[in-house]
Protein backbone atom coordinates (compact mmCIF):
# COMPACT_ATOMS: atom_id res chain seq x y z
CA UNK A 1 0.00 0.00 0.00
CA UNK A 2 1.12 3.25 -0.91
CA UNK A 3 1.07 6.02 2.13
CA UNK A 4 0.67 10.05 1.85
CA UNK A 5 3.43 12.31 2.36
CA UNK A 6 1.99 13.90 5.08
CA UNK A 7 3.07 16.06 8.24
CA UNK A 8 3.49 12.25 10.06
CA UNK A 9 6.33 11.55 7.11
CA UNK A 10 8.00 14.95 7.61
CA UNK A 11 8.01 14.76 11.27
CA UNK A 12 9.81 11.06 10.78
CA UNK A 13 12.07 12.87 8.57
CA UNK A 14 12.65 15.81 11.16
CA UNK A 15 13.11 13.14 14.15
CA UNK A 16 15.77 11.72 11.53
CA UNK A 17 17.85 14.47 11.08
CA UNK A 18 18.56 14.22 15.31
CA UNK A 19 21.03 11.41 14.28
CA UNK A 20 22.64 13.50 11.72
CA UNK A 21 23.44 16.28 14.12
CA UNK A 22 24.18 13.89 16.98
CA UNK A 23 26.48 12.22 14.19
CA UNK A 24 28.19 15.28 13.47
CA UNK A 25 28.63 16.83 16.57
CA UNK A 26 30.43 13.32 18.08
CA UNK A 27 32.64 13.75 14.99
CA UNK A 28 33.03 17.28 15.55
CA UNK A 29 34.36 16.61 19.01
CA UNK A 30 36.43 13.50 18.40
CA UNK A 31 37.58 14.88 14.84
CA UNK A 32 38.47 17.87 17.03
CA UNK A 33 40.26 16.03 19.65
CA UNK A 34 42.24 13.78 16.72
CA UNK A 35 42.74 16.93 14.85
CA UNK A 36 44.37 18.66 17.70
CA UNK A 37 47.04 16.48 18.19
CA UNK A 38 47.82 15.68 14.45
CA UNK A 39 48.29 19.14 13.90
CA UNK A 40 50.39 19.72 17.06
CA UNK A 41 52.42 16.66 15.84
CA UNK A 42 52.28 17.90 11.80
CA UNK A 43 54.09 21.66 13.06
CA UNK A 44 56.74 19.57 15.63
CA UNK A 45 59.75 18.49 14.30
CA UNK A 46 59.46 15.23 15.76
CA UNK A 47 61.22 12.98 13.67
CA UNK A 48 58.70 9.80 13.36
CA UNK A 49 55.61 11.75 14.50
CA UNK A 50 55.62 14.68 11.91
CA UNK A 51 55.96 12.95 8.54
CA UNK A 52 53.01 10.18 9.99
CA UNK A 53 50.46 13.11 10.89
CA UNK A 54 51.29 14.60 7.52
CA UNK A 55 51.17 11.06 5.48
CA UNK A 56 47.48 10.69 7.90
CA UNK A 57 46.56 14.00 6.31
CA UNK A 58 47.28 13.35 3.29
CA UNK A 59 45.78 9.88 3.09
CA UNK A 60 42.13 11.32 5.19
CA UNK A 61 42.30 14.17 2.54
CA UNK A 62 43.04 12.33 -0.68
CA UNK A 63 40.54 9.45 -0.59
CA UNK A 64 36.94 9.29 -0.55
CA UNK A 65 34.96 9.69 2.73
CA UNK A 66 32.86 7.25 1.36
CA UNK A 67 35.60 4.51 0.90
CA UNK A 68 36.72 5.63 4.37
CA UNK A 69 33.53 4.76 5.90
CA UNK A 70 33.68 1.24 4.07
CA UNK A 71 37.44 0.30 5.54
CA UNK A 72 36.17 1.54 8.73
CA UNK A 73 32.72 -0.43 8.67
CA UNK A 74 33.98 -4.03 6.96
CA UNK A 75 37.57 -3.53 8.85
CA UNK A 76 35.68 -3.44 12.33
CA UNK A 77 33.60 -6.40 11.32
CA UNK A 78 36.83 -8.23 10.13
CA UNK A 79 38.76 -7.68 13.38
CA UNK A 80 35.02 -8.71 15.04
CA UNK A 81 35.58 -5.27 16.83
CA UNK A 82 32.18 -4.26 16.10
CA UNK A 83 29.89 -4.42 12.83
CA UNK A 84 27.37 -1.90 13.83
CA UNK A 85 26.86 0.58 11.38
CA UNK A 86 26.57 3.54 14.12
CA UNK A 87 30.10 2.75 15.68
CA UNK A 88 31.72 2.42 12.38
CA UNK A 89 30.12 5.59 11.05
CA UNK A 90 31.41 7.48 14.27
CA UNK A 91 34.79 6.35 14.26
CA UNK A 92 34.99 6.78 9.96
CA UNK A 93 33.48 10.39 10.35
CA UNK A 94 35.88 10.91 13.53
CA UNK A 95 39.47 9.90 11.73
CA UNK A 96 38.00 12.07 8.33
CA UNK A 97 37.49 15.74 10.60
CA UNK A 98 40.51 14.69 12.43
CA UNK A 99 42.66 15.15 8.80
CA UNK A 100 40.57 17.90 7.69
CA UNK A 101 41.19 19.71 11.30
CA UNK A 102 44.61 18.71 11.38
CA UNK A 103 45.60 20.76 8.34
CA UNK A 104 43.23 23.27 8.80
CA UNK A 105 44.89 24.15 12.43
CA UNK A 106 48.63 23.20 11.00
CA UNK A 107 47.93 25.98 8.43
CA UNK A 108 46.66 28.39 11.44
CA UNK A 109 49.73 27.57 13.34
CA UNK A 110 51.75 27.99 10.66
CA UNK A 111 49.97 31.46 9.83
CA UNK A 112 51.24 33.14 13.32
CA UNK A 113 54.88 34.91 12.28
CA UNK A 114 57.65 33.49 13.13
CA UNK A 115 58.66 36.35 15.31
CA UNK A 116 56.15 35.54 17.80
CA UNK A 117 57.91 32.31 18.35
CA UNK A 118 61.12 33.99 18.91
CA UNK A 119 59.44 37.01 21.37
CA UNK A 120 58.23 33.59 23.53
CA UNK A 121 61.88 31.77 23.15
CA UNK A 122 63.37 35.43 24.51
CA UNK A 123 61.15 35.47 26.76
CA UNK A 124 62.62 31.83 28.29
CA UNK A 125 59.33 30.44 27.67
CA UNK A 126 59.77 26.22 26.82
CA UNK A 127 58.16 24.68 23.29
CA UNK A 128 54.86 23.81 25.56
CA UNK A 129 54.56 27.50 26.94
CA UNK A 130 55.29 29.21 23.63
CA UNK A 131 52.34 26.97 22.50
CA UNK A 132 50.19 27.51 25.08
CA UNK A 133 50.41 31.28 26.03
CA UNK A 134 51.64 32.59 22.35
CA UNK A 135 50.99 30.91 19.64
CA UNK A 136 47.52 29.13 20.14
CA UNK A 137 45.44 31.60 21.25
CA UNK A 138 46.49 33.82 17.94
CA UNK A 139 45.94 30.69 15.82
CA UNK A 140 42.82 29.98 17.49
CA UNK A 141 41.01 33.50 15.88
CA UNK A 142 42.41 32.52 12.36
CA UNK A 143 41.60 28.80 12.98
CA UNK A 144 37.83 29.77 13.90
CA UNK A 145 36.02 30.58 10.16
CA UNK A 146 38.11 27.21 8.48
CA UNK A 147 36.72 25.62 11.18
CA UNK A 148 33.22 26.83 11.35
CA UNK A 149 33.13 25.93 7.33
CA UNK A 150 34.71 22.15 7.96
CA UNK A 151 31.59 22.00 10.19
CA UNK A 152 29.21 21.95 7.25
CA UNK A 153 31.04 19.76 5.29
CA UNK A 154 31.01 17.01 8.23
CA UNK A 155 27.27 17.95 8.62
CA UNK A 156 26.99 16.93 4.63
CA UNK A 157 29.50 14.56 5.09
CA UNK A 158 26.76 12.33 7.42
CA UNK A 159 25.07 11.71 4.82
CA UNK A 160 26.85 9.14 3.53
CA UNK A 161 26.72 7.08 6.63
CA UNK A 162 23.24 6.29 4.97
CA UNK A 163 25.16 4.39 2.60
CA UNK A 164 26.71 2.05 5.05
CA UNK A 165 22.98 1.37 6.67
CA UNK A 166 22.84 3.91 9.80
CA UNK A 167 19.55 5.18 9.96
CA UNK A 168 19.58 9.32 9.84
CA UNK A 169 17.97 11.65 7.96
CA UNK A 170 19.13 10.32 4.18
CA UNK A 171 18.62 7.12 4.91
CA UNK A 172 15.23 8.20 6.52
CA UNK A 173 14.16 9.75 3.06
CA UNK A 174 15.08 6.57 0.93
CA UNK A 175 12.80 4.92 3.92
CA UNK A 176 9.83 7.40 3.46
CA UNK A 177 10.30 7.66 0.00
CA UNK A 178 9.86 3.55 -0.55
CA UNK A 179 6.49 4.01 1.16
CA UNK A 180 5.18 7.32 -0.26
CA UNK A 181 6.62 6.83 -3.61
CA UNK A 182 7.34 10.49 -4.04
CA UNK A 183 10.83 10.87 -4.18
CA UNK A 184 10.76 14.77 -5.69
CA UNK A 185 8.39 15.89 -2.34
CA UNK A 186 11.00 13.57 -0.28
CA UNK A 187 13.98 14.53 -1.37
CA UNK A 188 13.35 18.47 -1.64
CA UNK A 189 11.86 18.28 1.89
CA UNK A 190 15.19 16.67 3.11
CA UNK A 191 17.57 18.85 1.32
CA UNK A 192 15.46 21.72 2.74
CA UNK A 193 16.46 20.72 6.17
CA UNK A 194 19.81 19.94 5.45
CA UNK A 195 20.01 23.48 4.20
CA UNK A 196 18.31 25.02 7.50
CA UNK A 197 21.45 23.02 9.89
CA UNK A 198 23.77 23.86 7.11
CA UNK A 199 23.06 27.59 6.03
CA UNK A 200 23.58 29.33 9.45
CA UNK A 201 26.32 27.71 9.89
CA UNK A 202 27.80 28.68 6.82
CA UNK A 203 26.70 32.45 7.68
CA UNK A 204 28.49 32.51 10.47
CA UNK A 205 31.58 31.13 9.57
CA UNK A 206 31.61 33.99 6.06
CA UNK A 207 30.80 36.39 9.35
CA UNK A 208 33.93 35.25 11.20
CA UNK A 209 35.86 35.28 8.11
CA UNK A 210 35.27 38.99 7.12
CA UNK A 211 35.47 40.00 10.60
CA UNK A 212 38.75 38.43 10.72
CA UNK A 213 39.97 40.24 7.48
CA UNK A 214 38.80 44.19 8.88
CA UNK A 215 41.01 43.08 12.02
CA UNK A 216 43.53 42.10 9.68
CA UNK A 217 43.61 45.01 7.97
CA UNK A 218 43.80 47.04 11.14
CA UNK A 219 46.27 45.22 12.61
CA UNK A 220 48.36 46.26 9.44
CA UNK A 221 47.26 49.70 9.65
CA UNK A 222 48.23 50.15 13.32
CA UNK A 223 52.39 48.65 12.41
CA UNK A 224 52.38 51.04 9.74
CA UNK B 1 41.51 -13.82 14.38
CA UNK B 2 41.21 -16.21 12.14
CA UNK B 3 40.53 -14.43 8.78
CA UNK B 4 42.86 -14.83 6.22
CA UNK B 5 43.09 -11.61 3.62
CA UNK B 6 43.39 -12.74 -0.28
CA UNK B 7 44.72 -10.24 -2.36
CA UNK B 8 44.92 -12.62 -4.89
CA UNK B 9 41.39 -12.35 -5.27
CA UNK B 10 41.53 -8.98 -5.85
CA UNK B 11 44.48 -8.74 -8.27
CA UNK B 12 42.58 -10.99 -10.72
CA UNK B 13 39.89 -7.98 -10.86
CA UNK B 14 42.55 -5.51 -11.82
CA UNK B 15 41.90 -5.26 -15.52
CA UNK B 16 38.38 -3.98 -14.26
CA UNK B 17 39.23 -1.79 -11.59
CA UNK B 18 41.53 0.03 -13.93
CA UNK B 19 38.76 0.39 -16.57
CA UNK B 20 36.71 1.86 -13.64
CA UNK B 21 39.63 4.42 -12.39
CA UNK B 22 39.50 5.72 -16.05
CA UNK B 23 35.86 5.88 -16.20
CA UNK B 24 35.95 7.96 -13.19
CA UNK B 25 38.73 10.20 -14.43
CA UNK B 26 36.72 10.53 -17.72
CA UNK B 27 33.35 11.62 -15.59
CA UNK B 28 35.47 13.93 -13.36
CA UNK B 29 37.02 15.52 -16.31
CA UNK B 30 33.63 16.12 -18.42
CA UNK B 31 31.87 17.36 -15.10
CA UNK B 32 35.19 19.96 -14.84
CA UNK B 33 34.44 20.96 -18.35
CA UNK B 34 30.17 21.96 -18.07
CA UNK B 35 30.85 22.32 -14.23
CA UNK B 36 33.17 25.22 -15.64
CA UNK B 37 30.83 26.73 -17.78
CA UNK B 38 28.05 26.63 -15.10
CA UNK B 39 30.44 28.31 -13.17
CA UNK B 40 30.98 31.13 -15.90
CA UNK B 41 27.00 31.65 -16.18
CA UNK B 42 27.00 31.99 -12.47
CA UNK B 43 29.94 34.47 -12.11
CA UNK B 44 27.96 36.51 -14.82
CA UNK B 45 24.03 35.78 -12.88
CA UNK B 46 25.84 37.04 -9.55
CA UNK B 47 26.96 40.49 -11.46
CA UNK B 48 24.47 41.15 -13.19
CA UNK B 49 22.46 44.22 -13.44
CA UNK B 50 19.16 42.93 -12.43
CA UNK B 51 18.50 42.51 -9.27
CA UNK B 52 16.41 39.23 -9.51
CA UNK B 53 19.26 37.47 -11.52
CA UNK B 54 21.57 38.47 -8.95
CA UNK B 55 19.44 36.55 -6.37
CA UNK B 56 18.69 33.60 -8.34
CA UNK B 57 22.42 32.86 -9.30
CA UNK B 58 23.13 33.68 -5.07
CA UNK B 59 20.22 31.26 -4.23
CA UNK B 60 21.79 28.74 -6.43
CA UNK B 61 24.85 29.03 -5.35
CA UNK B 62 23.83 28.37 -1.39
CA UNK B 63 21.08 25.39 -2.09
CA UNK B 64 24.02 23.76 -3.34
CA UNK B 65 26.94 24.38 -1.36
CA UNK B 66 24.41 23.05 1.98
CA UNK B 67 23.21 20.45 0.55
CA UNK B 68 25.21 16.85 0.46
CA UNK B 69 26.38 15.90 -2.72
CA UNK B 70 24.43 12.15 -1.73
CA UNK B 71 21.19 14.71 -1.31
CA UNK B 72 21.59 15.97 -4.87
CA UNK B 73 22.61 13.01 -6.71
CA UNK B 74 19.39 11.19 -5.44
CA UNK B 75 17.18 14.06 -6.10
CA UNK B 76 18.15 13.80 -9.56
CA UNK B 77 18.30 10.34 -10.42
CA UNK B 78 15.06 9.62 -8.26
CA UNK B 79 13.25 12.92 -8.18
CA UNK B 80 13.27 14.10 -11.41
CA UNK B 81 11.64 11.50 -12.99
CA UNK B 82 8.63 12.45 -11.71
CA UNK B 83 8.72 15.82 -13.53
CA UNK B 84 9.13 13.59 -16.52
CA UNK B 85 13.22 13.86 -16.64
CA UNK B 86 14.30 9.86 -16.34
CA UNK B 87 18.11 9.62 -17.05
CA UNK B 88 20.26 6.76 -17.00
CA UNK B 89 22.42 6.15 -14.41
CA UNK B 90 25.28 8.00 -15.72
CA UNK B 91 23.42 10.83 -17.43
CA UNK B 92 22.25 11.50 -13.59
CA UNK B 93 25.54 11.19 -12.39
CA UNK B 94 27.33 13.47 -14.68
CA UNK B 95 24.12 16.34 -14.43
CA UNK B 96 24.57 16.16 -10.34
CA UNK B 97 28.27 16.71 -10.59
CA UNK B 98 27.72 19.39 -12.92
CA UNK B 99 25.13 21.07 -11.22
CA UNK B 100 27.03 20.70 -7.89
CA UNK B 101 30.54 21.64 -9.08
CA UNK B 102 28.84 25.00 -10.88
CA UNK B 103 28.10 26.11 -7.53
CA UNK B 104 31.88 25.98 -6.03
CA UNK B 105 33.21 27.30 -9.60
CA UNK B 106 31.04 30.09 -9.84
CA UNK B 107 33.14 30.93 -6.39
CA UNK B 108 36.11 30.44 -8.35
CA UNK B 109 35.03 32.16 -11.43
CA UNK B 110 34.56 35.28 -9.14
CA UNK B 111 37.33 35.15 -7.13
CA UNK B 112 39.37 34.83 -10.75
CA UNK B 113 38.29 38.04 -12.14
CA UNK B 114 38.07 40.19 -9.00
CA UNK B 115 41.84 38.71 -8.92
CA UNK B 116 42.64 41.36 -12.16
CA UNK B 117 43.58 44.65 -11.10
CA UNK B 118 40.43 47.17 -11.26
CA UNK B 119 43.35 49.84 -12.93
CA UNK B 120 43.76 47.56 -15.81
CA UNK B 121 40.38 47.34 -16.52
CA UNK B 122 40.20 51.02 -16.54
CA UNK B 123 42.97 51.04 -19.22
CA UNK B 124 41.41 48.37 -21.20
CA UNK B 125 37.96 50.47 -21.53
CA UNK B 126 39.74 53.88 -21.85
CA UNK B 127 41.91 52.36 -24.63
CA UNK B 128 38.18 51.37 -26.33
CA UNK B 129 38.63 48.10 -26.22
CA UNK B 130 34.91 45.91 -26.33
CA UNK B 131 33.69 44.12 -23.23
CA UNK B 132 35.14 40.89 -25.60
CA UNK B 133 38.19 42.28 -25.84
CA UNK B 134 38.49 43.21 -22.60
CA UNK B 135 37.78 39.39 -21.21
CA UNK B 136 39.85 38.72 -23.99
CA UNK B 137 43.12 40.95 -23.72
CA UNK B 138 43.03 41.58 -20.13
CA UNK B 139 40.94 39.54 -17.82
CA UNK B 140 41.35 36.27 -18.74
CA UNK B 141 44.75 35.16 -18.28
CA UNK B 142 45.67 36.60 -14.78
CA UNK B 143 42.34 35.52 -13.98
CA UNK B 144 42.89 31.79 -14.83
CA UNK B 145 46.60 32.17 -13.14
CA UNK B 146 45.16 33.61 -9.87
CA UNK B 147 42.71 30.42 -9.66
CA UNK B 148 44.46 28.06 -11.42
CA UNK B 149 45.67 26.12 -8.22
CA UNK B 150 41.85 26.17 -7.00
CA UNK B 151 40.59 24.80 -10.05
CA UNK B 152 43.29 21.79 -9.44
CA UNK B 153 42.22 20.85 -6.14
CA UNK B 154 38.41 21.56 -7.37
CA UNK B 155 39.18 18.65 -9.64
CA UNK B 156 40.39 16.51 -7.22
CA UNK B 157 37.84 16.97 -4.81
CA UNK B 158 35.06 16.27 -7.98
CA UNK B 159 37.24 13.02 -8.72
CA UNK B 160 37.23 11.94 -4.46
CA UNK B 161 33.43 13.11 -4.34
CA UNK B 162 31.81 11.22 -7.79
CA UNK B 163 32.56 7.88 -5.79
CA UNK B 164 29.37 8.69 -4.41
CA UNK B 165 27.39 8.32 -7.62
CA UNK B 166 27.94 4.34 -7.34
CA UNK B 167 24.73 4.56 -4.59
CA UNK B 168 23.33 4.73 -8.76
CA UNK B 169 25.02 2.52 -10.18
CA UNK B 170 26.87 4.55 -12.14
CA UNK B 171 29.67 3.47 -14.12
CA UNK B 172 33.48 4.43 -12.04
CA UNK B 173 35.77 3.40 -10.09
CA UNK B 174 33.58 2.77 -6.78
CA UNK B 175 30.63 1.17 -8.32
CA UNK B 176 33.28 -1.51 -10.02
CA UNK B 177 34.47 -2.02 -6.77
CA UNK B 178 31.14 -3.01 -5.28
CA UNK B 179 30.50 -5.25 -8.48
CA UNK B 180 33.58 -7.57 -7.57
CA UNK B 181 32.34 -7.20 -3.35
CA UNK B 182 29.43 -8.78 -4.65
CA UNK B 183 31.09 -11.30 -6.49
CA UNK B 184 33.88 -12.51 -4.33
CA UNK B 185 32.95 -11.42 -0.80
CA UNK B 186 36.16 -9.77 -0.35
CA UNK B 187 35.23 -6.41 0.86
CA UNK B 188 37.95 -4.94 2.87
CA UNK B 189 40.52 -6.55 0.62
CA UNK B 190 38.56 -4.79 -2.53
CA UNK B 191 38.23 -1.98 -0.63
CA UNK B 192 41.84 -1.19 0.66
CA UNK B 193 42.85 -1.64 -2.80
CA UNK B 194 40.10 0.79 -4.48
CA UNK B 195 41.35 3.31 -2.01
CA UNK B 196 44.90 3.09 -2.84
CA UNK B 197 44.21 4.22 -6.50
CA UNK B 198 42.24 6.98 -5.33
CA UNK B 199 44.92 8.06 -3.17
CA UNK B 200 47.49 7.62 -5.96
CA UNK B 201 45.14 9.21 -8.47
CA UNK B 202 44.65 11.64 -6.20
CA UNK B 203 48.92 12.20 -6.18
CA UNK B 204 49.40 11.84 -9.47
CA UNK B 205 46.89 14.58 -10.30
CA UNK B 206 48.28 17.00 -7.61
CA UNK B 207 51.47 16.80 -9.37
CA UNK B 208 50.36 17.20 -12.64
CA UNK B 209 48.55 20.51 -12.03
CA UNK B 210 51.68 22.21 -10.14
CA UNK B 211 53.94 20.66 -13.16
CA UNK B 212 51.53 22.58 -15.09
CA UNK B 213 51.05 25.29 -13.62
CA UNK B 214 55.25 26.06 -13.32
CA UNK B 215 55.10 25.48 -16.80
CA UNK B 216 52.41 27.86 -18.09
CA UNK B 217 52.60 30.54 -15.93
CA UNK B 218 56.52 30.67 -15.47
CA UNK B 219 57.54 33.47 -17.70
CA UNK B 220 54.99 35.63 -16.05
CA UNK B 221 57.12 35.14 -12.65
CA UNK B 222 60.02 36.83 -14.96
CA UNK B 223 57.76 39.92 -16.34
CA UNK B 224 56.65 40.76 -13.30
CA UNK B 225 60.04 40.29 -11.81
CA UNK B 226 60.83 42.67 -14.83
Amino acid sequence: MIREFTANELWFLVLAARWTVALSAIAFVGGGVGGFVVAILRVSRARPLAPLAAAFIKIGQGTPLLMQLYLVYFGASLLQVTSDAWTAAVLGLTLYASAFLGEIWRGSIQAVPREQWEAARALALGYPAQLRWVVLPQAARIALPPTVGFLVQLLKGTSLASIIGFTELTRAAQIVNNATFRPLLVYAAVAAIYFLLCWPLSLLSDYLERRLEHAGARTIAFQI
Amino acid sequence: MGYVFQFGAVWREMDALLLGAWLTVRLSALAMVFGLAVGVAGALALASRWRGVRALGRAYVEAIRNTPFLVQVLFVYLGLPSIGLRLRPDQAALLAMVINLGAYATEIVRAGVKAVPHGQLEAGTALGLSPWQLFRFVVWLPALRAVFPALGSQFILVMLASSVVSVISAEELTAVADTIVARNFRSFEVYLIVTGMYLAMCLVFQAAFAGLHRVLFARWGDAEAR
